[in-house]
């Protein structure tokens, strides 16, 4: 049991000390990670506002694309978006590849399955009624998607909950694309399989703690503010 | 009178079958259709070709005589509807009712003044702040006509507005917002499957069976005078009782009428063939031995009970007299008294002035008298 103590007082220093650069990485995580999911909101939501409303034969299409993409291993992305990003590949001469943005579009890839997949379901739980009434009352299509998004607000905050844990915990998609570099591209877990490597438990343990508290956190956020705007519909 | 909203040669259809097919509905300004008919009639179909919600697969629909598509917001923009239910969104009362208005860009201050207003007619005066979800049927389904009432359409459709609540909620509703539309001088579609309601809030009533329009016009002649055998099943009355004119005697005709003469107030020339239509609840029953006291009423016809059926707090009795069938409401007490039952005779009583006619054309169709 001593490899516990060990690495818990360890990572107690190193969280008060200031000897690891625990909380640059957590700004890092942070940045990458909420860009990723900003970005995939924007491309998500309509998404899923797509796929929520309409019924054919490209939207059942697409929906098993979303719901396929929910289940995408980070590494698969990260390595597509690598060979995109690498010097050979498409996007070479962005020079992007093992930089924060590389990181951002391999996370917002990873993230918009997830928001567009939730926001569908969402959406799709408005009934087609409501809708018509806001149509009978002089809605145009825009204003109409407005209303279903307004009414599906829940499953939005869902769906931003959703793809924030998809991003903030994958490693594999950010190692690869982001290179783990310090003070650049390391981001909380990418820095945790580093220290685990080294045999440094007490710093990987910290930023453990610190990426756990950070999702409860999030989500616990993101659950209050469900809490409030239920409280507000039924009182 | 003139059409508002109007639809002409309307057909639609779904997997193949028809369910619409409409030649002609006009909506008169200031004025309440009530479009009955049973569930499955077609009635809503309509009402959303007329709303601009969905396209007929032929046809045209005029606004103020003006073509206009579902594609024709601007069009879209003079209607409003409110449904069955009544589908109010998240958010305030007062944020629902001035929806409509925030839809049309009209400035904040003026959506809150005329959504007070709207509250105000249909009763909820003051209540902009209360959440729209905790709301009851009756009141949800008020805060409903206030949003359609606030932007000032210029017809309004309502969709089966009352079928989700209690009787009493039901009609007393029907009472008031029968009046708020009257006094705003609204155009108004209201669908219905209840005769009564529709008795309640119309001024012209169109009955619709399997997507066609079987019997239209003005209220009292419609639920009077039914065009056929169905229509006057549907409306809960008997068959039309058919005649000739055989004469006029200052205002009132002699009806010749298979095995009985029956009058009724009508200028209508003799020799005219004609339908005639009695209300259930205008025809008083008597022993058949009675001595009936003297009153105004010109009807007096010995009749067999032909069928008794209970309906609820009444009973309605069929009663006939040779080719003339009629039905009586009758009390529970009165069945009682007279021992009314199949085959016993009874003396039926009616004002001249309840018997409504219509004339026939020689095409058979039915036209005002």
């Amino acid at each position: 049991m001593s490899v516990f103590a060990e690495a818990i007082a360890e990572g107690l220093d190193a969280l008060v000390s200031g000897s690891v650069d625990v909380w640059g990485v957590v700004a890092t995580s942070l940045r990458v990670s909420g860009a990723a999911v900003a970005v995939a909101l924007v491309l998500g939501v309509p998404a899923g506002l797509y796929l929520g409303t309409r019924r054919s034969a490209t939207r059942n299409a697409l929906l098993v694309l979303a719901n396929a993409g929910m289940g995408l291993p980070p590494v698969v992305v990260g390595l597509v978006t690598a060979m995109l990003l690498s010097r050979r590949g498409p996007l070479g001469a962005l020079d992007l590849l093992y930089t924060r943005p590389a990181m951002v579009i391999a996370q917002t890839v990873i993230a918009v399955p997830v928001v567009a997949a939730v926001t569908g379901a969402a959406v799709a739980s408005v009934p087609f009624d409501l809708r018509l009434q806001a149509r009978s009352l002089g809605a145009s299509r825009w204003q109409e998607s407005l209303l279903v998004l307004k009414e599906a607000r829940m499953g939005l905050v869902a769906a931003v909950a959703a793809g924030f844990g998809a991003v903030i915990s994958e490693v594999g998609a950010v190692m690869m694309v982001g290179g783990n570099l310090e003070g650049s591209t390391r981001v909380m877990t990418t820095a945790i399989v580093q220290y685990t490597r080294m045999g440094r438990y007490g710093p990987a343990l910290a930023l453990s703690a610190v990426l756990l508290a950070l999702v409860v956190a999030v989500n616990a956020i993101l659950a209050q503010v469900q809490r409030s705007a239920e409280r507000f519909e039924r009182s | 009178m003139s059409a508002v909203l109007e639809a002409i040669g309307v057909r639609k259809s779904f997997r193949k079958q028809t369910v619409l097919d409409v030649e002609r509905i006009a909506l008169e300004r200031g004025r309440t259709l009530a479009l009955l008919g049973p569930s499955g009639a077609g009635k809503s179909t309509l009402l959303a070709v007329l709303g601009l919600l969905e396209r007929p697969d032929a046809g045209r629909v005029l606004l103020d005589r003006r073509e206009v598509s579902a594609g024709d917001r601007d069009a879209r923009l003079h209607v409003a509807a409110a449904f069955q239910r009544p589908w109010l969104f998240k958010g305030t009362v007062g944020e629902n009712v001035a929806y409509g208005l925030a839809l049309r860009g009209v400035a904040p201050a003026e959506r809150k003044r005329r959504a007070a207003e709207a509250l105000e007619r249909v009763g909820l005066g003051g209540w902009q702040d209360r959440s729209a979800l905790t709301l009851s049927g009756g009141e949800a389904q008020r805060v409903a006509l206030a949003r359609a009432l606030a932007v000032r359409p210029r017809v309004l459709l309502l969709d089966e507005p009352l079928a989700s609540l209690d009787a009493v909620e039901k009609r007393r509703l029907a009472r008031e917002f029968a009046r708020v539309l009257r006094e705003d001088g609204m155009t108004v579609l209201w669908v219905t499957h209840d005769q009564d309601e529709a008795a309640l809030v119309a001024d012209d009533v169109a009955v619709m069976r399997d997507g066609r329009i079987v019997a239209s016009g003005p209220a009292d002649e419609v639920f009077f005078v039914p065009q056929d055998e169905w229509a006057a099943g549907f409306l809960g009355l008997e068959a039309p009782i058919e005649g000739v004119v055989a004469s006029v005697e200052e205002g009132v005709a002699r009806v010749a009428c298979d095995g009985a003469d029956v009058f009724a107030v009508t200028d209508t020339a003799v020799g005219t063939r004609v339908r005639l239509g009695v209300r259930p609840e205008d025809v008083v029953l008597f022993d058949a031995g009675a001595e009936v006291p003297a009153s105004s009423a010109r009807n007096r016809l010995r009749c067999v009970v032909a069928d008794l059926e209970h309906t609820g707090a009444t009973f309605r009795a069929v009663l006939e007299r040779g080719g003339v069938r009629l039905a009586a409401k009758v009390s529970k007490a009165a069945v009682r008294e007279l021992g009314l039952a199949p085959g016993v005779e009874v003396l039926a009583v009616f004002k001249a002035t309840a018997v409504r006619v219509a004339e026939v054309s020689r095409s058979g169709r039915e036209v005002s008298a």
